[in-house]
């Protein structure tokens, strides 16, 4: 469904991405783990195309949307729903608004319609009722679910997540994280979800890509991941900075 | 900046180079924009959202300049054809003044101020909080959805802005006239009317368009290309109105020359 042939991109002399390539079946759930600033979320915006490579090429559904230019690529970003990391809602509109807003450029659906199915939507986030508020009126978890709300609502094929749970609490995180499966199992969707959140990775992840040093440094299910022998993926998943080589003195 | 870097800039031509870039995808988004006028249906409710705010919330500003500019250009115009005893065509000057140059330059400017400067601050926060993007998700083009209803709401509402700034500037000098300096109101009312011609309004008119035009272009080019964080907002709202500003006035003498030759040859 996803299919990424040698990425390459880079910001200035500064290289983020070199050779990346991997394939995303579809109704797979794949995490992109890696240290903070390595290239996750750049890699993750490649797939819809809001940043461009400088070389490479991305493939949805056979597809090459590389060459697209930003009204070609309005088709395939039908297929897609993505949550940002702040949740991007729109703050000049209300809840409802921002669900809606997909129905509402497309003027296809009557709006008893439109609100039938942002209630739902909203049922499904776990959030009934609040379609009046405004976005500042909300706390960070609920503003990713109706950020979520309106990933979904149109019911996309893929949806990208670009950590899901940065800045919230583990509680929440736990919250986001069950309704993020909720989402995959309902709608049967692609899930592509960028996080460093090693709790995340484990509970989302059917198969982890490991983002190390501007290349897939590993590749694998969850339990393969968690359990690598691999020094840096070993030193990634249990959280440890640079390793003290042993035999060196320390002062404590 | 450090002045080894500032001195290395200058004189590496970098500037000319970023300039150049800029100033290309300005025409880029400009190109983007008037193709989506005449392909894209624009949404009503947005489009009377941004009439209201660029024409309705501008009133105040407008007439007060449209106001001052008219009185003290009676004011000074008197002062110099009293001299020579042409009095009564102090309203003639105001008028025809105001039309064709002071009425569209100068509402143009404040519209850059206050307009351009909030274009550029909300398309700057959209940018840096990802909104943009968001619309670029939620399969919306933000050049139909963000640029084209600012743009026809500023062709719309600046030559509406510039009428009502032509109305009050001459209105304002035929009171300064004829109430503060005692000129004979049948005289500088006739005088006005013979000396102002149908081309003088109709050049301010289209200038006002014009101006409008580059208002909002400069205004959400800089918006949607501002750079991250509240600095990088601050610089492209300073940026919007400084390059709007200069880009009516050097405009306006082109369309000054060129008008004058098509209108009045018409």
């Amino acid at each position: 469904m996803i299919e990424v042939r040698n990425l390459e991109k880079s910001f200035g002399s500064h290289k983020v991405l070199e050779g990346v390539s991997f394939t995303i079946h579809k109704g797979e759930s794949v995490v992109i783990m890696g240290r903070s600033g390595g290239g996750k979320s750049v890699l993750l915006k490649h797939l819809i195309a809001l940043l461009k490579p400088d070389s490479g090429q991305v493939l949805i559904e056979g597809e090459n949307i590389v060459p697209m230019d930003e009204r070609q690529l309005l088709r395939v970003r039908h297929k897609f729903g993505m949550l940002f990391q702040g949740a991007a809602l729109f703050d000049s509109m209300t809840v409802s608004e921002n669900i809606a807003f997909p129905f509402r450029r497309d003027r296809t659906l009557p709006e008893d319609e439109i609100a039938r199915r942002v209630a739902h939507v909203l049922e499904l986030v776990e959030l009934p009722g609040i379609e009046s508020k405004n976005p500042s009126e909300l706390s960070g978890g609920m503003r990713k679910r109706v950020g979520l709300a309106r990933a979904i609502v149109y019911e996309p094929q893929i949806v990208l997540y670009d950590e899901p749970t940065t800045g919230l609490d583990p509680v929440v995180s736990d919250s986001i994280d069950k309704l993020i499966l909720r989402v995959r199992d309902r709608l049967d969707v692609t899930s592509v979800v960028v996080t460093h959140d090693m709790r995340s990775a484990r509970r989302l992840g059917q198969r982890i890509l490991m983002l190390h040093e501007r290349k897939i440094y590993a590749t694998g299910t969850a339990e393969e991941i968690f359990t690598s022998k691999d020094p840096i993926v070993k030193q990634f998943v249990e959280g440890i900075s640079d390793p003290i080589p042993e035999g060196t003195p320390t002062s404590l | 900046m450090p002045f080894d870097s500032f001195h290395g800039m200058l004189f590496s031509g970098k500037w000319v180079a970023d300039w150049l870039e800029g100033l290309g995808q300005l025409t880029l988004l400009a190109r983007d924009t008037v193709k989506s006028v005449f392909t894209f249906k624009v949404a009503w409710k947005d489009l009377l959202y941004q009439v209201y705010f660029v024409g309705v919330k501008s009133q105040s500003v407008v007439l007060i300049t449209g106001a001052f500019t008219g009185m003290v250009l009676a004011a000074q115009t008197y002062i110099q054809f009293h001299k020579v005893k042409m009095d009564t065509a102090t309203l003639a000057v105001v008028s025809v003044s105001m039309c064709s140059e002071l009425g569209p330059v100068l509402t143009g400017l404040m519209v850059a101020g206050r307009v351009g400067a909030a274009i550029a601050a909300e398309l700057g926060t959209m940018r840096v909080t990802e909104q943009i993007d968001a619309l670029r998700t939620l399969a919306t083009h933000p050049v139909d959805y963000l640029i084209v209803p600012r743009l026809l709401a500023l062709h719309v509402a600046l030559p509406l802005l510039t009428a009502e700034s032509i109305v009050i500037g001459i209105a304002s000098g035929y009171l300064v006239g004829v109430y503060l300096y005692g000129i004979d109101s049948t005289y500088i009312w006739y005088n006005m009317l013979k000396y102002t011609g149908d081309s003088d309004v109709a050049a301010g008119l289209i200038k006002a368009f014009v101006f409008g035009g580059i208002v909002a272009i400069i205004g959400c080019y800089k918006g949607m290309s501002c750079g991250e964080g509240a600095e990088g907002v601050g610089r492209a709202t300073t940026e919007a109105v400084v390059y709007s500003s200069i880009t009516i006035l050097i405009t306006n003498f082109f369309l000054t020359l060129t008008l004058g030759k098509i209108l009045h040859t018409v």
